[in-house]
């Protein structure tokens, strides 16, 4: 029973360094010169390239382990932040998050799959279906502005059978425009012009964006209606759908039409196509995108409704909207992990969409502290870093019964966590760029009322008055 | 519950009431239902002796998810947490029943006391004392787990207490998949006493061994019998409790609201303690007669039961002890006529689907009270 504490002092030496990473990424973004935000954002990305690839003494800095790890911790922050914005600012309990990243995954994995193969349907049923279905959504919701007090149901309706009558019409015009793609595809064995290089990676863009889109659209249906129950009623909805999710998967090639998936024996052949330029961009596009919700309008009215539904609605915000708004956003996030994360594994199993790994993103945002994106950013590294990286080698070496020690002593830590510091390791701390914006937090002068001069005069009086 | 138009509509102009749409909603409603009821009848015209069959797994099936249920439902009632962790409780006591049979031998106990005592007794009695040994390992973990883990969280944010119990419910599975505690692997359940058939074909027939069942009749034995005379007696006697003693009285109050109750002088810690002990007990005795209705079981087990019947209890609306006893019953029901007509797997997938339908025509579930609106 030796420990390798080299191995454990370095392994800390790396959750700390990427913690620094992200600290100084954040910072670098959030400085007024944009010369400095570029030279960040380069920096950041070059530094773990570097890393990455360039060998130190016969192999590189980072392992493909410790690649590994990085990458997975790139797919779950996205999930985590897409949960921070469904659970941390807007207050609503969601344990669906990671159906969300499976359907991501598997579609993203599924167009690039089929596109390598030599069949472009994946890629063209799926982009024109995305896009009739937000065609569709935005014409019913154009439709349904006319009435005043629409049942749920009802719109829920509506929208279904426009979702059916799209996916019908996607799949039969899929059937019918992708064969002209095969000859430009090639085969398997001989592959064309398009199924290589530069078009592969502008699929791979299209299959992870389309995979957020679809996410994002599926989860507009769902949380149509279940958002209008309460908060715990939505979490066991929302877990709910996350097994029938996990269901239809382990099913994928006997109740769905997709026998590449091959169900429950998982899906094999993924092209890799994530690098570090992928994974960053997305990580950097989320996170600034994120950033930018939260510090808008837009963001205080999703704050506000975690605060007080009623006040809320008194003072003129559209409740229901907004929770849609942030669910819609935090399941598009989510699918675009699952895209990312499909790319670098090659292998998506159900096993990894387990309802029971469900938890996760869960226990990650409130680790990080609900409503910090720092926080999420931080603990989602951290978390994969600590348990799937130091945990698992650690214990690897005690015993081969590694993998369940690990959950034992991880559920200790989090009831100690939750014991001593229930508001999570960071609070509602944020980094730099992730800082509420100084021009937000200025005073602002006050609006001159148009009352006759007396009054007015004797208000300045008052405003004089004040310190500052 | 209404769909907002968006408020950057420019020139206020004359909208119609949405209530016209209503017809959409409701038509969908109707749809589902009457799809539901021709394929049942269908299915019932084709092989009436094999839907009575299913129906009757399904009530095996819904008996068991009402044990587990109860527990789930006294526990959000008073302290408005969802106790992850009751489904490995409702495992703990399947092992323990699992440990006192095989390696302890605890069912025997009255034929090593009293040599003669004729065989019934024996069973009745061994069996009963494993089921107990259960009920009160369970209820005493509940306890613990309760002033461990929940109680210094009490005044916490909910997700606090939230995450605790899901923390607890990994610590319990994966401690207990430890090879010195439980170990992981599936093991074959030793039943404390012998199956008996019978089977309906004209009038009850016990089948004796090596008789084939001729066709077309319903068969059901002993377990069938004891999991419902259980599950009802537990209904009865929790409804004894609730009504009819001063405990049931000071849950009652503690439930309705704890501030209050204190004011009273209701020991109000003590109340959410015996409340999880007596969930836990029948979580317990579910644990036993689930693992010798089914004869395997292993560390995980309890995770899908638990669940499902906490769904139950959502569906019959929480809180509610008679409605989460129809929940589960409709759980059971679901769960069967899934794996009976459409695939196995797709079991959990129509259990959650049926939810999420209950919870959209009635958010509060079945036999939910309205929530207030929030001042």
């Amino acid at each position: 029973m030796d420990i390798n504490f080299a191995f454990l002092v370095v392994s800390i030496l790396k959750i700390v360094g990427i913690i620094a990473w992200i600290y100084g990424v954040v910072r670098a973004l959030g400085h007024p010169s944009r010369w400095v935000k570029l030279a960040g954002i380069v920096l950041g990305f070059g530094i773990v390239q570097i890393a990455l690839s360039v060998p130190i003494g016969g192999s590189p800095a980072l392992s493909d382990f410790d690649s590994g790890l990085l990458f997975q911790g790139c797919a779950i922050a996205m999930v985590v932040m897409g949960l921070n914005l469904i659970y941390g600012f807007n207050g609503q309990f969601s344990l669906g998050q990671w159906a969300f990243y499976g359907i991501g995954a598997y579609t993203a994995a599924d167009i690039t799959y089929r596109w390598t193969n030599g069949d472009a349907k994946g890629l063209v049923v799926v982009g024109l279906g995305v896009t009739l279905e937000a065609l569709m959504i935005f014409g019913i919701q154009r439709f349904l502005r006319r009435y005043q007090g629409v049942p749920v149901l009802s719109a829920f309706t509506l929208y279904i059978v426009g979702s059916i009558a799209v996916g019908a019409f996607a799949t039969v015009v899929g059937r019918w425009i992708s064969p002209l793609l095969s000859p430009l595809l090639g085969t398997d064995t001989a592959p064309g012009v398009l199924a290589h290089g530069f078009p592969l990676q502008v699929v791979y863009m299209l299959a992870v964006l389309l995979a957020g889109a679809l996410a994002a659209e599926v989860s507009f249906l769902f949380g149509l209606p279940v958002l209008t129950l309460g908060s715990d009623y939505f979490g066991i909805a929302t877990l709910g759908f996350t097994i029938v999710v996990n269901t239809l998967m382990i099913n994928s090639d006997t109740i769905l039409p997709f026998p590449e998936m091959k169900g429950g024996r998982g899906m094999i052949g993924i092209p890799k196509l994530t690098t570090w330029f992928w994974a960053f961009s997305f990580l950097i596009a989320i996170v600034v995108v994120m950033r930018n919700i939260i510090h808008s309008s837009t963001g205080r009215a999703i704050m506000s409704v975690r605060e007080d539904e009623t006040a809320s609605k008194v003072m003129g915000i559209e409740v229901a909207n907004y929770k849609l708004l942030s669910f819609v956003i935090g399941s598009f996030f989510a699918g675009i992990g699952g895209g990312v994360y499909a790319h670098f594994i090659g292998f998506l199993s159900p096993g990894t969409f387990d309802f029971l790994v469900s938890f996760n993103p869960l226990i990650i945002v409130v680790f990080g502290g609900l409503g910090s994106m720092t926080g999420s950013l931080a603990a989602s590294f951290g978390w994969i870093f600590f348990l799937e990286g130091l945990l698992r080698v650690l214990l690897g070496q005690l015993g081969t019964e590694a993998p369940t020690w690990r959950f034992v002593l991880y559920p200790i830590a989090l009831l100690l966590l939750m014991l001593l510091r229930p508001k999570g390791l960071l609070g509602t701390v944020e980094w730099g760029f992730l800082k509420t914006p100084q021009v937000l937090l200025r005073k602002r002068e006050p609006v001159p009322v148009k009352t006759d001069s007396r009054s007015a005069k004797s208000e300045e009086k008052i405003g004089a008055d004040q310190p500052g | 519950m209404e769909v907002s138009p968006s408020a950057r509509q420019g020139a206020p102009r004359a909208r119609r009431s949405g209530k016209r749409l209503a017809w959409i909603g409701q038509g969908l409603l109707l749809l589902i239902a009457v799809a539901a009821v021709v394929l049942l009848a269908h299915d019932f015209m084709q092989n009436p002796s094999l839907f009575v069959q299913i129906i009757i797994s399904g009530l095996q099936l819904g008996f068991v998810y009402a044990l587990i249920a109860l527990g789930y439902t006294m526990v959000y009632g008073i302290v408005k947490l969802i106790n992850f962790a009751h489904g490995d409780v409702f495992m703990v006591g399947s092992f323990v029943s699992f440990y006192a049979v095989t390696r302890f031998q605890l069912h025997v106990w009255p034929a090593a006391v009293f040599p003669g005592l004729p065989q019934m007794w024996v069973v009745v009695v061994g069996s009963a004392s494993v089921v107990l040994l259960s009920m009160v390992v369970c209820a005493i973990m509940a306890v613990v787990i309760e002033r461990a883990a929940y109680k210094p969280l009490r005044d916490a944010p909910r997700i606090a207490a939230l995450i605790t119990a899901i923390g607890v419910s990994f610590f319990l599975e994966f401690f207990g998949a430890l090879s010195f505690v439980f170990s992981p692997r599936f093991i074959p359940y030793q039943r404390p006493f012998d199956v008996v058939t019978w089977y309906f074909n004209r009038g009850f027939h016990l089948v004796r061994p090596g008789q084939t069942v001729p066709d077309n009749s319903v068969t059901f034995s002993n377990i069938f019998l004891l999991i419902i005379g259980a599950s009802i007696l537990v209904q009865i006697l929790l409804q004894f409790l609730v009504r009819h003693t001063r405990m049931g009285k000071a849950m009652r109050a503690a439930s309705f609201d704890k501030p209050t109750a204190r004011l009273m002088g209701i020991n109000v810690d003590q109340v959410i303690s015996f409340t999880f002990a007596v969930g836990a007990a029948f979580a317990g005795l579910g644990g036993v007669l689930y693992a010798i209705a089914y004869s395997s079981i292993w560390t995980q087990l309890g995770i899908l039961p638990g669940l499902k019947a906490f769904v139950a209890a959502v569906l019959g609306g929480i809180g509610s002890i008679p409605g989460a006893f129809v929940g589960a019953l409709i759980m059971g029901q679901a769960e069967a006529l899934t794996m009976g007509y459409i695939s196995t797997p797709m079991r959990d997938a129509v259990a959650f689907a049926i939810l999420i339908l209950v919870l959209l025509v009635r958010p509060t579930g079945i036999f939910g009270e309205p929530e207030k609106e929030k001042a």
